[in-house]
């Protein structure tokens, strides 16, 4: 297998990941928006359902893209692949 | 102006630019003590921000095509996600966000999660792929990956018919701010708001529009945080709302059932008597009060809109390298976070404060001719954003007696509160710079497409720069007029719009983006289907249901998207298949898009 699809499956890899998470945070836990409400888990005292729309999958979103941001780096320049231009 | 000077001293340039903002704050509450009054400071507020970005898109002109199309391709990750924050950040974020989540609660919130959830899907699918591409425009990449003019001009028409059904809301926006703020007929104060936004894209492109939107987000985050901070502190509710007001949040619920929420209901004669545009409060704060496919479907909608809208893709065609265009996503939903967070937290300080009887602010439960003679009252009633009616005759007001325009929330709870009249005005330039920001980049978005893809790419290919360039304006200052005359005849509210311009752009553009980078058997053919059908679908769907339409699938006019995109995803994928697969010259550039490294795939000018 060639560097360069080698590189695309690992990219293609961190994707999946990276929407997975995604998947659950945005989509899956609404499924049960009212089991959240009745769960005795409340962050800060917010009720649950209450907690993931205000703050909770929102911060989740801002922490994974960084994540994924770095992850995807580390994939760059394991391949050689990485800008040589710093910002 | 040197230009590798000012990239290296913005830390500093927009240091001093956010003290002086400041200084002009303390100044004019000063001024207030001293006895301005509260329309001179309205004005003040306005005009003065306004004139600072003024000056900016003017100090931003430029000749240069690639400074024009992308800022030179040189702006440094955190500032770009400051100005893609402003960008996205709409009137309708700032002005009816809030508003939103006072009315319908947990069923709106799917808009929060939507509209951050999206980014997730710009970083990890598109944003660094498009950059590596070095792409001016969107059709540029979908024209220039799937090949052909048609192709071209289909990416043109869904990015036309998204981006100017959002771009009216904005112009509607910043002339509703406008006539209040500068006391001014709505229909002046709209070719008021228009002339700003020209002023700070017309001379330097996409250089000016970065620059202002850096500004107008330090603008638009002071004049929303600010507020909640402060009212939070007065009511005693805590230091740091966010993290504090989960006994605000469950004072609310109590107060709701003791009120008889749900229970008490008003007669059709009744709401018949409140002035069109008002609501009342009918749903619960805080509670799970609508059914997970609502939820989930809207949010879906918001994601892929995100994903597919051009004005906000095309910020990052303006980082220096792809690994910044990715960084520059996560700071962008980082700034966005900021507001959003504090969209909830302002929701439920406003209601708390309106209703809790312990609160001297309270006053659900006061005597209607006390509530009618608040000041604040008569204020907000005269503009038409609140209403009390004694509907059960026992001369107190009632919580179902009392209503509220979703635009109330943000602009008047500062005066509610008690908060000094500087506070309004500050509000007032946030609203604006929100308005402002999006809709600059919206006009760009479209003038720039047309300019480049539908004039230089196919109808003049061998039109000189200058001549481009002139084009290009030209097209800005028609699509400004175009936006300004339709808002003005006012036929949807801001937000509506806003929700069908995700819509529409999801419908046509999500899968063919996606499926550009990431399947190379895509080609041209399942390309144009894809975008015909599922933008025609989606239209049909959208005219259908407004129309009486039973609909399908529990989809609504606000989540037409969903059937737009299936029928896009389904006629794209049949259609290629169909087809003969891309070249083996397409191939090779899909490869050379996946590899961050090396020279992007179309030239530096093209």
């Amino acid at each position: 297998m060639s560097k360069q699809s080698k590189h695309w499956e690992k990219t293609r890899g961190l994707l999946f990941i990276t929407l997975a998470i995604w998947f659950v945070f945005s989509i899956g836990i609404f499924f049960f928006g009212a089991e959240m409400e009745a769960s005795s888990f409340r962050p800060l005292g917010y009720p649950l359902s209450y907690y993931m729309t205000c703050q909770g999958s929102l911060g989740i979103f801002v922490i994974l893209i960084f994540w994924f941001a770095n992850r995807q780096e580390k994939i760059d320049e394991e391949f050689g692949y990485s800008e040589k231009e710093d910002d | 102006m040197i230009k590798g000077k000012f990239i290296d001293n913005l830390p500093k340039v927009y240091g001093i630019y956010t003290g002086g903002f400041l200084g002009f704050i303390i100044l004019m509450s000063i001024a207030e003590s001293m006895g301005m009054s509260a329309k001179a400071i309205g004005i003040a507020f306005v005009s003065f921000t306004v004139g600072i970005y003024a000056i900016i898109g003017y100090l931003s002109r430029t000749l240069q095509l690639d400074a024009y199309y992308v800022a030179g391709r040189q702006v440094p990750t955190v500032f770009n996600g400051m100005a893609t924050a402003a960008d996205w950040m709409s009137g309708a974020s700032f002005v009816a966000m809030a508003g939103g989540i006072y009315f319908k609660g947990y069923g709106y919130m799917a808009l929060l999660v939507g509209w951050t959830g999206g980014y997730v899907l710009v970083a990890s699918l598109l944003a660094p792929y498009l950059r590596k591409f070095g792409c001016y425009t969107v059709p540029d990449f979908i024209g220039t990956r799937y090949g052909g003019n048609l192709a071209r001009v289909c990416a043109v028409l869904v990015l036309t018919v998204a981006s100017f059904t959002y771009v009216t809301a904005q112009i509607n926006a910043t002339g509703t701010i406008a006539s209040v703020a500068l006391d001014i007929p709505f229909g002046i104060a709209v070719y008021v708001g228009l002339a700003s936004i020209l002023i700070c894209s017309m001379l330097g492109g996409m250089r000016a529009v970065t620059w202002t939107q850096v500004a107008q987000y330090i603008v638009l985050i002071i004049a929303y945080l600010l507020p909640v901070f402060w009212i939070s502190n007065k009511m005693g509710a805590g230091i740091f709302p966010h993290l504090m007001l989960a006994d605000e949040v469950a004072r609310i619920a109590d107060l709701e059932s003791q009120f008889g929420l749900g229970t008490v209901k008003n007669t059709a004669a009744d709401l018949a008597t409140v002035p069109k545009g008002l609501a009342g409060i009918t749903k619960a704060h805080s509670s799970v009060n609508t059914t997970p496919w609502k939820f989930i479907s809207l949010a879906v909608c918001m994601m892929a809109g995100t994903a597919s809208l051009p004005h906000v893709m095309m910020r990052y065609f303006t980082t220096p390298s792809v690994k910044s265009a990715r960084r520059s996503v996560g700071w962008s939903l980082f700034f966005i976070f900021l507001l959003y967070s504090s969209a909830p937290m302002l929701a439920t300080l406003s209601k708390l404060s309106l209703m809790d009887p312990n609160l001297a602010t309270g006053i659900i439960g006061k005597s209607i001719t006390e509530v009618q003679n608040i000041d604040w009252y008569q204020n907000w009633n005269q503009a038409n954003l609140m209403f009390v009616s004694d509907f059960n005759g026992n001369g107190t007001l009632e919580l179902n007696e009392f209503f509220m325009g979703g635009k109330a929330v943000v602009l008047a709870t500062p005066e509610i509160a008690g908060l000094p009249y500087v506070i309004s005005g500050l509000v007032a330039a946030g609203g604006m710079a929100a308005a402002m920001s999006t809709a600059d980049g919206l006009v760009l978005a479209i003038a720039n497409a047309l300019s480049h893809d539908l004039y230089y790419k196919i109808i003049d290919p061998k039109a000189d720069t200058a001549k481009r360039l002139i084009v290009a304006r030209v097209l800005l200052v028609i699509i400004g007029f175009a936006g300004a005359t339709i808002a003005a005849m006012e036929i949807q509210g801001i937000l509506g719009s806003v929700i069908w311009a995700f819509d529409f752009a999801m419908s046509g553009l999500f899968f063919p983006l996606v499926l550009g980078v990431w399947w190379k058997r895509a080609n041209s053919q399942g390309a144009v289907a894809g975008m015909l059908l599922g933008l025609l679908s989606g239209t049909a769907y959208l005219i259908w249901v407004r129309n009486g339409g039973a609909g399908f699938w529990g989809v609504t006019q606000l989540t037409f998207g969903i059937v737009g995109s299936a029928v896009s995803l389904v006629s794209m994928v049949v259609v290629s298949l169909m087809t003969k697969e891309p070249d083996a010259a397409t191939q090779r550039m899909v490869d050379e898009v996946r590899i961050p490294s090396g020279k992007t795939v179309l030239g530096k000018q093209h």
